[in-house]
């Protein structure tokens, strides 16, 4: 599985911000994970877990906000969630809608300590 | 006193593979290359697919195909038999191509010479359908003994993918697949996706298959 070679680049990412500034540790990052992405949330977790563990960055923290399939509707511009693939807007009913996001695989934000 | 700073970074992972399908995407268009990225499981059909097409396509015509493994050469040496460029990636472990071990293998070649790439992927449902690889379209291979419930297993790779392709109908009769359900889950997770059906045994539904490369590949040249 490719969880591991995600898992180093969220931390190429992180160390890339990092570099702006010296002596920073890594805290937290935080990922936004569609559920499209591909990527298994657990081995993730894991995987990342295991990379900083005896790295510079031990003790550094994943915090994965799962983004579910999201549609917006054609007819009322709601975006709702699609759930068992039901794209039928919820708010007005019209099975119209569009692809708005599911495929996330992002570093959000990251929370970095400061001496 | 240690002090904690939020840094919004919101910066894709996978920032440096889309940069480079990005400059491989902009070649391929710019020569009106039609490429195409086969996705499945292992063993679903993929090799076997790409042998036929090499074989129905005329001597001269200006196609290579890239195939990836995480060991052997056993397909490449399988495909270069038909007279077209072939090139074996193998990745050394990783369950999927990227960009860059694409645009690596295709530096070995001038793109000017070339009007399809074929891409054949690491054999894997899941992590290949996370890295672009330039292509104008991901295929999808489904066949009939993985069961007619993988697209909403691995909604990943079908929601991407512009094409279905049901392999190995010949095996129907042995195995409990209704094609119909498979169908219907497919365009659950994408309602637009394409499908078609055939077997590389019998031959059965290859001149489908084939009309839609052809068809594809007119429409590729069309586009600016
Ligand atoms: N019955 C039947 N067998 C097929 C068909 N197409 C391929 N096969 C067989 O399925 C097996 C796997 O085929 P490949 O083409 O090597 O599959 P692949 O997807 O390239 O496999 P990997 O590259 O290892 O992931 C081989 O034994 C093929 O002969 C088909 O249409 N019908
Ligand atoms: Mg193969
Ligand atoms: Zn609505």
């Amino acid at each position: 599985m490719h969880e591991l070679s995600i898992a180093q680049a969220i931390l190429e990412t992180a160390e890339a911000t990092l570099r702006q500034h010296p002596g920073a540790r890594l805290a937290k990052v935080g990922l936004r994970l569609g559920e499209l992405a591909g990527v298994d949330r657990e081995s993730l977790a894991f995987c990342f877990e295991v990379l900083v563990r005896d790295s510079a960055h031990a003790g550094a923290q994943l915090q994965i906000d799962w983004q579910p399939l999201t549609h917006e509707c054609l007819a009322c511009h709601r975006e709702f969630p699609v759930r068992d693939w039901d794209r039928r807007c919820p708010g007005c009913g019209a099975g119209e809608t569009r692809f708005r996001s599911g495929r996330e695989l992002e570093v959000a934000y990251l929370e970095l300590e400061e001496p | 006193m240690s002090q904690a700073v939020q840094d919004p970074v919101a910066r894709k992972v996978l920032n440096e593979n889309d940069r480079i399908a990005a400059i491989l995407r902009s070649r391929f268009q710019q020569r009106g290359i039609l490429c195409l990225n086969f996705i499945s499981s292992p063993g679903a059909g993929k090799t076997t697919l790409l042998e036929r097409t090499l074989a129905a396509l005329p001597a001269g015509d200006r196609v290579a195909v890239l195939t990836g493994d995480i060991q052997t050469d056993h397909d490449a040496r399988r495909l270069a038999t038909y007279g077209f460029p072939v090139q074996q990636i193998t990745t050394a472990g990783a369950c999927h191509l990227d960009a860059r071990m694409v645009e690596k293998a295709l530096s070995a070649w001038n793109l000017d010479d070339l009007s399809l790439i074929l891409i054949e992927n690491v054999g894997n449902l899941v992590c290949p359908s996370s890295y672009d690889l330039g292509e104008d379209a991901k295929v999808v291979i489904l066949s009939v003994t993985e069961g007619a419930d993988k697209p909403l297993k691995y909604p990943g790779i079908f929601h991407r993918a512009e094409l279905m392709i049901l392999s190995k109908i010949d095996l129907l009769p042995y195995v409990p697949f209704s094609v119909e359900e498979a169908r219907r889950n497919a365009r659950k997770v994408r309602p637009e996706i394409e499908i078609l059906e055939l077997s590389c045994t019998t031959g059965e539904g290859l001149e489908g298959w084939s009309s839609w490369l052809a068809a594809r590949r007119a429409r590729r040249l069309k586009v600016p």
